[in-house]
């Protein structure tokens, strides 16, 4: 018995292994594996049954669509560990979503590879970084080939000069101690931290929609439980809908209570800033019940109004929250890798030890530290000089907020967001989100990202990112008019 | 009310934290923030115990486990404490693996020329790729793998090891056995610990519960006798060896290939030495036949090229490495990168590729050439003293025997008498009692010095 594995590099007769083929030839289980890139797949180990050789690799051309339903094709001597599959693993749902928006924006260039896609899905920066933040990294990149400048190991939590200009800058009035903020490599892996520092035996409430990664990092570390296809949602993960009847915050009322609260505002992917009087709720509510908000303020430099842009502005917020951050978005250090965390030292656990410390065993045991460069180049952004560059671009990227914004309210859809975040949450009503990025990416070449993406509360809504060249924006703008009036 | 660790204020090393007692030293005077609708009223407190809040968030429980810090940060620590016993000695470090030497001109410039490229529209870059850059990975699989059949797709590129090996532990979670060496390189166990794969610690052997020590002395050539041990769903191993030294040779590491694939377990292979190695024992695990279908290799630009400050590493997750149920290990290892991290800094990837470069190369060479020419000088040192000295000819650390005493004594006296900075063997492990690691990263004259004073100490 011989199958053919047909590809562009290989064609060649296989004998079943018993291991995975059942003795009447029945398949026992099939593989699918997506590389999320081009690239040629392994197959396993076979025999090529003319020439007896084992343990030989052999090619597979990889599918545009990118998934390769392997029928698991080793032979007799394949190897396969004893090594249980992390069950926690096995309980996420198909691709992170901006690796899927990826390999969809892939198969659409190779669909169309003369026309000229717009990007405003991901929210990655397009506008390079201001001269004086790149010429200290440059100085400081120079610097390590001296005696005298060279550095080493740096302090796992950070450098002290950097934490304090965090702390000065954007806690001021606020009592938080340089020793209390943490340096990173970016918020995407300081929440990953933070799930390893809680630990599996919390409970755990997010918005709905929200900023995938507090979900999946929840759901790898064993705090979610299975996933219900009829809901769409995780069993024990709280989800509180965060939708415009509610003023896009959670209706505290109506929430029970969970050990940890993940609340992010101003809101990726909505692009609501929470009122003070929100916040406010929201810290008696966590008081009240003994919990911990993690309140992720990457975004707080779009605010444009009096929302509060920390949790620390908000009195009682040091007893019951730790805030992350990041320079990604208002730096343009997406690429660079530079972010922060911050946890007040009044912030303790049921049995009185405080968090802090057990964060910080983290960081020195998960962590060596952001790299130096990037941490030369923070300070650098929050200098007098720098902060003032960064807003200048701060502003380009706000201002093609509002044109995004008014381009699709002028065509009398409903919009949320834009005002206090590079984030526009455009309605739909009675339509699905992936239909209508599949439309819109389809007959206009613009990547945007679907509600569903973030949660079931984003059915019927489009994310769309203010993140791109001004040009760009504006054909997107009326690429968007053509279609949608 | 927990009570904290009390020690003298310190400034700026990485454990500098650990000295700090605001805890409990907070103004009991402290006015709150005065804001519109509040009314602010000092009082003075008799103590934050009866007033402050505590969540009712269980500690996590694993955390409870660890003992102590983390063991580098507790060196600074008394590195730090020393200084300010000695405000005027000469304190020479060879405790922590830390790199002094200059990074080569030919490498930062790769970095300050991508420093310069993000102010410009063509040279801007956000996001990379959470696996790397597609160059970097290539010239990391064609320059350590050459000839092993390692592709560019097997490589992820990371912000270094112990970053790795931490996700790598969250990619297995809590529901693996795993085998260290011991002594090893604390990370693996402290990580184990934390993921909540082990037991609690037993302090009569100094060991975690559900751990398998390998132990590695030079009775057994510092290789685990493998008929003693185990199985594991996991095996990290570490060669060339933290602490010990001494790399392990190819029949070992065959045998150890065999070991893991009759057991069906996954080595995690840490080769972060490899480019120290001066004969011809392997360099990566994948130079052993059937490595691919059983381990993974982490490793780190941090000791070829200085980047302990940079942070540039990558790990090799070959596509033939699957669980139990066929699924491929580097699938989810892929979600944990695209999900938990965001990629290595795109300077620090950018420094790399000009590290791989073919100047690049020879000056990392001559780099680790130097460290190398450090630890023959120590090595002489402790050997001419009488003291039997393991490791040194093929890794920048030298494990020196100090039978029958307590290396936390020992590394305190060297400290008290000579103001040298070491490690103590224990640090890494029981089996490490005993010993002390004396690393080769520092300047020459440091070195130099630092071997007159333990001649003045020993002879």
């Amino acid at each position: 018995m011989g199958w053919a594995l047909m590809g562009s590099n290989m064609l060649a007769w296989f004998r079943p292994c018993p291991k995975h083929w059942a003795t009447d030839g029945s398949k026992r289980m099939g593989h699918s594996w997506s590389l999320g890139e081009h690239g040629r797949v392994i197959c396993g180990a076979f025999v090529l049954k003319e020439t007896g050789e084992k343990n030989i690799q052999g090619f597979g051309h990889v599918d545009p669509r990118f998934w390769i339903t392997l029928i698991c094709l080793p032979a007799l001597f394949c190897h396969g560990t004893k090594v249980p599959r992390n069950i926690n693993m096995e309980r996420l749902r198909n691709g992170y979503l901006f690796s899927e928006i990826c390999r969809r924006e892939l198969e659409h260039t190779q669909k169309y590879p003369h026309a000229k896609l717009i990007k405003l899905g991901i929210g990655d920066t397009t506008e390079p970084i201001p001269d004086i933040i790149t010429s200290a990294m440059a100085e400081h990149a120079h610097a390590l080939s001296t005696i005298r400048g060279y550095r080493g190991y740096g302090a796992e939590q950070g450098n002290m000069e950097l934490r304090n200009a965090i702390a000065q800058t954007f806690y001021r009035d606020m009592g938080i101690k340089a020793n209390e903020v943490f340096v990173s490599d970016g918020a995407q892996c300081d929440i990953s931290r933070i799930q390893m520092l809680l630990g599996s035996n919390v409970t755990v409430a997010v918005q709905d929609p929200s900023f995938p990664a507090y979900m999946d990092s929840s759901v790898i570390i064993g705090q979610s439980g299975n996933f219900k296809e009829e809901t769409g949602k995780y069993e024990n993960i709280l989800y509180m809908n965060c939708g415009p009847e509610s003023n896009f915050f959670p209706d505290l009322s109506n929430t029970p209570r969970t050990d940890i609260i993940f609340l992010c505002s101003p809101n990726n992917p909505t692009g609501h800033a929470a009122s003070r009087q929100q916040l406010e709720q929201l810290v008696e509510f966590a008081k009240a019940n003994g919990s911990i908000i993690i309140h992720d303020s990457a975004y707080a430099a779009y605010i444009t109004d009096e929302s509060p842009r920390s949790i620390f502005e908000i009195p009682g917020g040091r007893e019951v929250a730790i805030e992350i951050s990041s320079f990604s978005k208002f730096a343009g250090f997406t690429g660079v890798r530079l972010g922060w965390t911050v946890v007040p030292e009044e912030l303790l656990y049921s049995n009185g030890f405080p968090v802090i410390k057990d964060y910080n065993r983290i960081v020195c045991t998960c962590f060596n530290g952001a790299s130096s460069i990037a941490q030369a180049g923070g300070l650098a952004c929050l200098s007098s000089d720098g902060y003032l560059a960064m807003n200048a671009v701060l502003d380009y990227y706000k201002e093609n907020a509002k044109i995004i914004m008014d381009t699709f309210t002028s065509l009398g859809l409903k919009v949320h967001g834009g005002k206090n975040a590079p984030y526009m949450w455009v309605h739909f009503p009675g339509l699905r989100s992936w239909d209508v990025f599949n439309e819109i990416l389809e007959k206009t070449h613009i990547i945007t990202v679907p509600g569903t993406g973030f949660g079931p509360g984003g059915e019927g809504y489009i994310r769309v990112s203010a993140f791109g060249q001004r040009e760009s924006v504006i054909e997107a703008s009326r690429r968007l008019k053509n279609l949608l009036k | 009310m927990y009570s904290l660790m009390s020690s003298p204020s310190i400034s700026s090393s990485s454990s500098s934290f650990l000295g700090q007692t605001h805890f409990d030293s907070r103004n009991p005077n402290a006015c709150l923030p005065t804001k519109d609708s509040w009314i602010c009223k000092c009082v003075a407190t008799p103590s934050t115990e009866t007033t402050a809040h505590t969540t009712k968030v269980s500690r996590n429980a694993n955390m409870a486990k660890l003992q102590a810090g983390y063991l580098f940060p507790e060196i600074a620590r008394r590195r730090s404490a020393h200084m300010l016993k000695y405000p005027d000695a000469q304190v020479i470090s060879l405790g922590i693996g830390d790199t002094t030497e200059p990074i080569p001109e030919v490498i930062t410039s790769g970095m300050a020329k991508k420093a310069h490229a993000l102010s410009t529209l063509e040279g801007y870059s956000g996001y990379g790729a959470e696996q790397g850059e597609k160059q970097l990975r290539a010239a990391i699989a064609s320059t350590f793998y050459g000839d092993l059949s390692i592709e560019e797709s097997d490589i992820f590129v990371s912000d270094g090891a112990k970053s790795d090996i931490s996700r790598l532990q969250v990619m297995f979670g809590s529901n693996v056995t795993m085998a260290v060496q011991d002594p090893s390189y604390p990370a693996y166990v402290d990580l184990s610990v934390i993921l909540g794969q082990t037991g609690q610690f037993q302090k009569d052997v100094e060991k975690y519960g559900n751990i398998e020590y390998m132990k590695c002395n030079p009775e057994n050539g510092f290789f685990p006798d493998l008929s003693t041990v185990s199985r594991t769903d996991i095996i990290f191993f570490c060669s060339p060896y933290n602490p010990t030294g001494n790399a392990a040779t190819r029949e070992q590491l065959t045998r150890l290939v065999q070991f893991a694939k009759d057991n069906g377990s996954i080595l995690v292979y840490d080769s972060g030495y490899a480019m120290y190695i001066s004969d011809d024992s392997p360099r990566s695990i994948f130079e052993i036949p059937g490595a691919k279908e059983v381990a993974i290799e982490v490793s780190s630009f941090s000791k070829y090229a200085g980047f302990t400050g940079v942070r540039l590493g990558w790990t090799v997750v070959p596509k033939e490495l699957l669980y139990s149920d066929g699924f491929p290990v580097a699938k989810d290892f892929n979600r944990i990168e695209c999900t938990t991290f965001n990629a290595a800094s795109n300077i620090s990837q950018a420094s790399g590729l000009a590290c791989l470069s073919p100047e690049g190369l020879e000056a990392m060479h001559k780099l680790v050439g130097f460290y190398k020419e450090n630890t023959n000088i120590i090595m002489e040192t402790f050997t001419s003293l009488g003291f039997s000295v393991y490791g040194g000819k093929n890794a920048p650390y030298v494990w020196v025997h100090f039978p029958g005493q307590s290396s936390w004594d020992v590394f305190s006296e060297i400290l008290e008498k000579t103001h040298v900075v070491t490690t103590p063997g224990s640090g890494f492990g029981p089996a490490g009692d005993g010993f002390i690691r004396v690393c080769a990263f520092s300047h020459r004259g440091n070195v130099l010095e630092a071997c007159k004073r333990f001649k003045r100490l020993y002879k």
